[in-house]
């Protein structure tokens, strides 16, 4: 039996107090994630229960118990105390999907400190960006990606420890730099968890969109209450499940159900630290006998690409229940699953922004293969005309998708950028930017983004940054990004340029740029084509216009060019 | 074969490494989290500018591309 039953009746009888309760937590008490996550879970009985089985690139293996998880947070909180670090003071995790990523997480929010989780593949200038603009105050990294932060620590006067996870003692520190050895660390047993309330601020995770730099997307402790309850009854946790969400934690999904919701409701998790190879994910799920997979529509394309005959030396029959989320899940992907499994993934609909699940498949439902299914209970979702802001009555009819603020885990701002937040919201509802129709059964269906703004692999890319980026390499005039369309990742990003006089459109130049792209910005965000051009389509005005590229990427209809340049 | 067993590894550790990592010829590049799945792109355009060729897309997956030798024989498969 599914924890959330039947979907019309939770819906008449919803309350996010369901979520309080089953938390024992209520109106104006202290709530901190930090704790909920541990020490809860150790106080109803689970303290030797495994909550986390990481296996990293060489296959070693860890493991944690929930007791071990409550020390190891209460470690890291003290020695982040001890240094100096206050609450609501932004502490960047920077690292791979390490043991320390995970619990030092949970130790930040342990003193009311802001977790602010960064991708680790990115490059030095997409870190300082938004170390900058979160003003941040440590940095905890890994020897390896130490590097990068070196390369800029000039230009940060704000960043007052670099904490290394894993430091080689025959080597010197750098400036600022701090050794943190968790494992050779006096365990901490007892400990003062700083007494958060419900809008104390929690994590800082950066979004991009079409203009401007990243957004450091604000959420709060109170963010728990809809985590929590969406976990149990999307992912449908069970007590005995074995869970893997594969999400990096750089990312929100990583957060919110790769520590928070997973944490909460007291289930073992698994993590592998390795890059992608469906020989070693179907080894990895058969080894832990997964039983609820969270993923990606990417990971997903990419399995289904390496074909069905590597599944057979496996058995896969420990998998109970599949979800993918961080971009629209195709209909063959579906069915393909179906096949293969046994299980269809079931398709959730979120973003960064709205910190949980807002349009979803549930367990039990009727799945319409290349739907996103329906909003979560308590959750108030339709389709605005993109003119008036009003719902459509009729189905069918494609608009922007609108959600009535006010869920626990919604973001609370843009880091230093409240008017950029306010303009999310419209005829009081909140417009997370994206596109769909709804049918006659309530099902939403994806369209596509509302903006030029990128999704590659369910991560968002900015063609601004990547435009930004791309005039900074001593050979471009003047660029554009748009995506085009691909089998794996969806979308991926490509540049249209033109060059500087004195340099020749050639491979080697376009591998040059591409890596130069690679290195400042992230591997995502690279160009994976670059197209040499004598100009760009720009209106009168001079503006280059990135929708008449996009059109022909897409075989689309190239539109109004009544105010192209030379038209 | 020495040769572009060498210039393949001194590549990847050029672009794609930061820090000391001792990368081996048989070191897994992708499954050991060196070289992502978008970076992928970037060492295939590598390999086809710098030998001639053309490595089809369904001949470039994370399993031909885990080691500089499995790299090297995808790479002597399409060289003529």
């Amino acid at each position: 039996m599914s924890h959330i039953g039947s979907y019309d009746s939770r819906i008449k009888a919803f309350d996010w107090s369901i979520s309080e309760k089953e938390l024992d937590y209520k109106q104006g008490n202290t709530i901190n994630i930090g704790w909920y996550c541990t020490d809860r879970i150790c106080q109803m009985g689970k303290a030797d229960k495994t909550a986390l089985i990481w296996e990293g690139m060489i296959g070693e293996e860890k493991r944690y118990t929930y007791n071990d998880i409550r020390i190891a947070s209460n470690t890291i909180g003290q020695y982040l105390r001890d240094i100096g670090i206050k609450p609501e003071d932004r502490v960047c995790l920077f690292m791979d999907k390490i043991p320390e990523l995970y619990l030092g997480f949970l130790g930040i929010l342990k003193i009311g400190a802001i977790a602010q989780p960064l991708f680790s593949a990115f490059g030095d200038e997409s870190l300082f960006i938004r170390l900058e603009n979160a003003q941040t105050k440590a940095i905890i990294t890994q020897k390896k990606h130490a590097p990068k932060v070196r390369k800029i620590i000039d230009k940060m006067p704000f960043v007052e420890f670099i904490i290394i996870v894993d430091h080689d003692p025959s080597k010197p520190l750098g400036e600022k730099e701090l050794s943190f050895d968790l494992e050779r660390s006096p365990r901490v047993d007892k400990f003062e968890i700083y007494p958060t309330k419900a809008e104390s601020p929690s994590v800082l995770h950066y979004t991009s969109g079409t203009t401007g730099q990243p957004k450091g997307v604000k959420h709060v402790h109170y963010s728990l209450i809809s985590q929590y309850l969406t976990a149990k009854w999307v992912l449908d946790l069970q007590d005995d499940d074995i869970y893997w969400c594969t999400a990096d934690p750089g990312w929100v999904t990583g957060t919110s159900y790769g520590i928070i919701g997973a944490f909460s409701n007291g289930v073992t998790q698994c993590v592998l630290d390795a890059g992608f190879s469906a020989e070693a994910w179907y080894r990895f799920i058969e080894k832990h006998r997964i039983s609820m997979w969270y993923s990606a529509p990417t990971a997903i394309r990419s399995l289904m690409k390496a074909g069905d005959e590597i599944i057979k030396k496996f058995d896969l029959s420990c998998l109970r229940h599949l979800a993918s989320v961080g971009e629209p899940l195709n209909s063959e992907a579906v069915i393909w699953s179906e096949k293969v499994f046994g299980k269809a993934f079931l398709d959730t609909y979120w973003q960064t922004e709205t910190g949980s699940i807002m349009i979803t498949n549930f367990p039990g439902m009727k799945i319409k293969p290349g739907s996103m299914g329906k909003p979560f209970p308590g959750i108030f979702a339709t389709v605005v005309d993109p003119e008036t802001f009003q719902p459509y009555t009729d189905s069918g009819k494609i608009g922007l998708i609108a959600i009535k603020p006010g869920w626990p885990s919604m973001m609370r701002t843009y880091w230093n950028n409240e008017e950029t937040y306010q303009k999310k919201f419209k005829n009081g509802w909140y417009l997370p930017g994206d596109r769909s129709s709804i049918d006659s059964e309530g099902y939403f269906w994806f369209v596509g983004r509302d903006d030029d703004v990128i999704n590659t692999g369910g991560h968002l890319v900015s063609p601004f940054e990547v435009e930004s980026a791309l005039l900074e390499h001593p050979s471009i005039a003047e660029s554009a990004v748009v995506s085009k369309p691909d089998f794996v990742n969806m979308e991926v990003v490509k540049a249209f340029v033109t060059l500087k006089p004195g340099f020749n459109a050639d491979k080697d130049l376009e591998l040059d740029i591409m890596n130069f792209v690679r290195k400042k910005l992230s591997p995502l965000a690279m160009p994976q084509e670059i197209e040499f051009a004598d100009t760009l389509p720009k209106t009168r005005s001079g503006k280059i216009m990135r929708r008449i590229l996009k059109a022909k990427e897409w075989g689309e209809e190239i539109g109004d060019t009544s105010t192209l340049e030379n038209d | 074969m020495e040769d572009m067993k060498e210039i393949i590894r001194n590549y990847v550790i050029k672009e794609y490494v930061e820090d000391d990592t001792v990368i081996g010829f048989d070191t897994p590049l992708i499954s050991g989290g060196i070289v992502d799945s978008f970076s992928m792109v970037s060492l295939k355009r590598f390999l086809e500018n710098k030998y001639k060729i053309s490595i089809p897309d369904d001949k470039a997956t994370p399993e031909a591309f885990d080691s500089v030798n499995k790299i090297v024989n995808l790479v002597n498969e399409f060289i003529k």
